[in-house]
């Protein structure tokens, strides 16, 4: 039967070691060589667009990276699903919806009237599109444009 | 009560009371929103709303965890707590820290990371806040007369809380390593450390309910923390599947986190062989019915729920959606609000010297506020499902998805109504226990 030392031991050896692993995974997932986020592209208005993002609490209503409130639209592939859905215009679309000053209701649901200026939408679309580029290990062809259109919605997106 | 300075728990656990009906308030304006009366849009918009919602979780826990070891650590230690005034200190400052930080999430300050949103000042003040109560606990279990298993790893499980806050705190330029670095406190919080604090009050309130040997109870505390950073250390890889890292934590996150269950079902197994071995003498039926509920449904809610979609395969569909909320709130209410609400039902009598072990209005608060709580749990999974069908499956757009599923929140608000109301007649409970005095010592120990 087990001793309480054991126990102790099973305890501690087994957290070290896979606290040690942990350590190692992640110092692997995180070098250049298996760099997936585009690390060079991150520009001084991705930062920006990162950090209007954070202080403005976006994450409390929308997701991005599959990780947000789920109140409101994944954000990782819309500026090419907006592209698609507007012939294009999508970056025009988003900033136009950052810079409202008005009341802004899409589908019935509230959002924030940020006001914010051209430049700060610019930054915020910059950093959707660093976002947008990442490779996700198949998370991306789920939320992408690509994805399955079953008839249903097709008729639902035509109306 | 043994000790004087145990009665500082009763002031921790009544600021968890208070923001426990806070967050609850919160999470009723979220869910109103859902089906379209989001009327207080203006001044509580949802995102405030939600971080008000979850940070107040977090602190209410923390205080509860805070509070109780105040009371275990004097108990186990055979010693009254270094001071009791700082400890006092620790409370106010805690309690001003989330109170300021909670006023500031509705003018639109903070950090904007999920679960971490507290502003950058405010978290250097949470660090010293948490310096001061792991200094006054760790000295008082310095200087103790005996070192037990139990106050060690409740002591190990506060100590690497407060060390893996750390890291969220680091900056980054790419979301990816932001988010990255912000499971670690997150997943590893939850997941792994805060599961030794449950683990240590767990063992606690056993060894005080069941009167089985400390030896035995304590052995199986060392296997299940054990169980627990084995697969939970690793197990933090299924947050990293699809937020673009490298592939291989498919398969370590894969592995262990599906592992991740067994400790929630070992702790599950332990507490009812534990009561089952014991002498079911002791007359605190409320405080057992907690204890060995939040074994039970931790391992449902945190355990099968979370195993339901930690499969890479299924978590490909699930991850941003309302699986991840269904999940989340069982996982929570088991393992953590139940464990605290557990330790203030066994130590509030000891406290206050008010026996109301067998109330009506006790057993009630526990059945109405678990079976609306599990209602609540089913209305998102229903929402997620559907959601991850038409949504993801289907393509579908977001909002129309959203139309069709408002129905499962008028569920959720109706079970939510249930759950609260069991909440309510807790907190009554809390207050006719009155407030804690020195003649409540040695009371039924």
């Amino acid at each position: 039967m087990l001793s309480k030392k054991q126990a102790r031991a099973f305890f501690l050896g087994g957290t070290l070691v896979t606290f040690l692993i942990f350590i190692g995974l992640t110092v692997f997932s995180l070098s250049k060589e298996v760099d997936q986020t585009n690390h060079e592209n991150i520009t001084a208005e991705v930062v920006r667009g990162k950090e209007i993002w954070e202080s403005n609490n976006c994450m409390g209503c929308h997701t991005i990276l599959g990780e947000g409130a789920y109140y409101a639209p994944e954000l990782t592939k819309v500026v090419d699903r907006l592209n698609l859905k507007y012939n294009g215009n999508g970056e025009e679309v988003i900033k136009s919806i950052l810079m409202s000053e008005g009341p802004w209701q899409p589908n019935g649901r509230k959002m924030v009237a940020y006001g914010f200026s051209e430049a700060e939408a610019s930054d915020v679309v910059a950093f959707f599109k660093w976002i947008g580029e990442i490779d996700l290990n198949g998370f991306g062809k789920v939320v992408g444009v690509d994805r399955k259109i079953s008839p249903l919605a097709k008729e639902k997106i035509n109306k | 009560m043994k000790y004087k300075s145990q009665k500082v728990a009763y002031w921790f656990f009544a600021l968890s009371m208070l923001l426990l009906v806070l967050q609850i308030t919160y999470g009723f304006i979220m869910g109103f929103a859902r089906i379209g009366f989001d009327n207080l849009h203006d001044f509580i918009p949802f995102n405030t709303a939600r971080a008000v919602h979850t940070n107040l979780l977090v602190v209410w826990l923390l205080s509860g965890f805070m509070g109780a070891a105040y009371y275990i650590i004097p108990e186990e230690a055979q010693r009254e707590l270094v001071s009791v005034k700082l400890a006092y200190v620790q409370l106010i400052s805690l309690a001003l820290v989330g109170v300021v930080a909670v006023v500031g999430f509705h003018f639109n300050i903070w950090e904007g990371r999920k679960f971490l949103e507290i502003p950058r000042p405010l978290d250097y003040l949470v660090v010293v806040n948490v310096l001061l109560f792991l200094g006054l606990i760790l000295t008082t279990l310095f200087k103790a007369k005996r070192k037990t298993t139990t106050s060690l790893v409740l002591s190990m499980g506060l100590l690497f809380a407060a060390l893996l806050y750390l890291p969220g705190m680091l900056p980054f330029d790419s979301q990816v390593t932001d988010s990255f670095f912000r499971w670690w406190v997150v997943h590893l919080w939850v997941e792994g450390v805060w599961e030794l604090i449950m683990g240590g009050i767990l063992s606690f309130l056993l060894i005080k309910l069941t009167g089985v040997d400390r030896e035995v109870i304590e052995k199986w505390l060392y296997v299940i923390v054990g169980l627990t950073f084995l697969s939970g250390v690793l197990g933090t890889g299924h947050h990293y599947y699809y937020i673009g890292v490298n592939k291989i934590w498919l398969v370590v996150g894969g592995i262990f986190s599906a592992l991740e269950p067994l400790a929630f079902l070992a702790m599950a197994l332990f507490a009812v062989n534990m009561y089952r071995k014991g002498e079911k003498k002791h007359p605190n039926k409320l405080a057992l019915y907690w204890t060995l509920g939040s074994a039970i449904v931790s391992f449902v809610g945190a355990g099968l729920l979370g195993f339901a979609h930690t499969l890479p395969q299924t978590n490909l569909y699930t991850h941003g959606t309302l699986v991840t909320a269904m999940h989340g709130h069982l996982a929570f209410w088991g393992a953590y609000a139940m464990i605290v609400l557990a330790i203030i039902s066994y130590s509030l009598p000891n406290m206050t010297g008010r026996k109301l072990y067998e109330s009506t209005r006790g057993r009630a608060a526990f059945w109405l506020s678990n079976i609306g709580m599990i209602g609540m749990t089913v209305a998102f999974g229903v929402a997620g499902v559907a959601q991850v069908y038409l949504e993801r499956k289907f393509g579908m757009d977001f909002m129309e998805v959203q139309k069709e599923i408002s129905i499962h929140f008028v569920v959720l608000l109706l079970c939510a109504t249930m759950f609260t109301t069991g909440i309510v007649l807790y907190i009554i409970d809390f207050y006719k226990h009155g407030a804690p005095t020195d003649e409540a010592l040695e009371i039924n120990e």
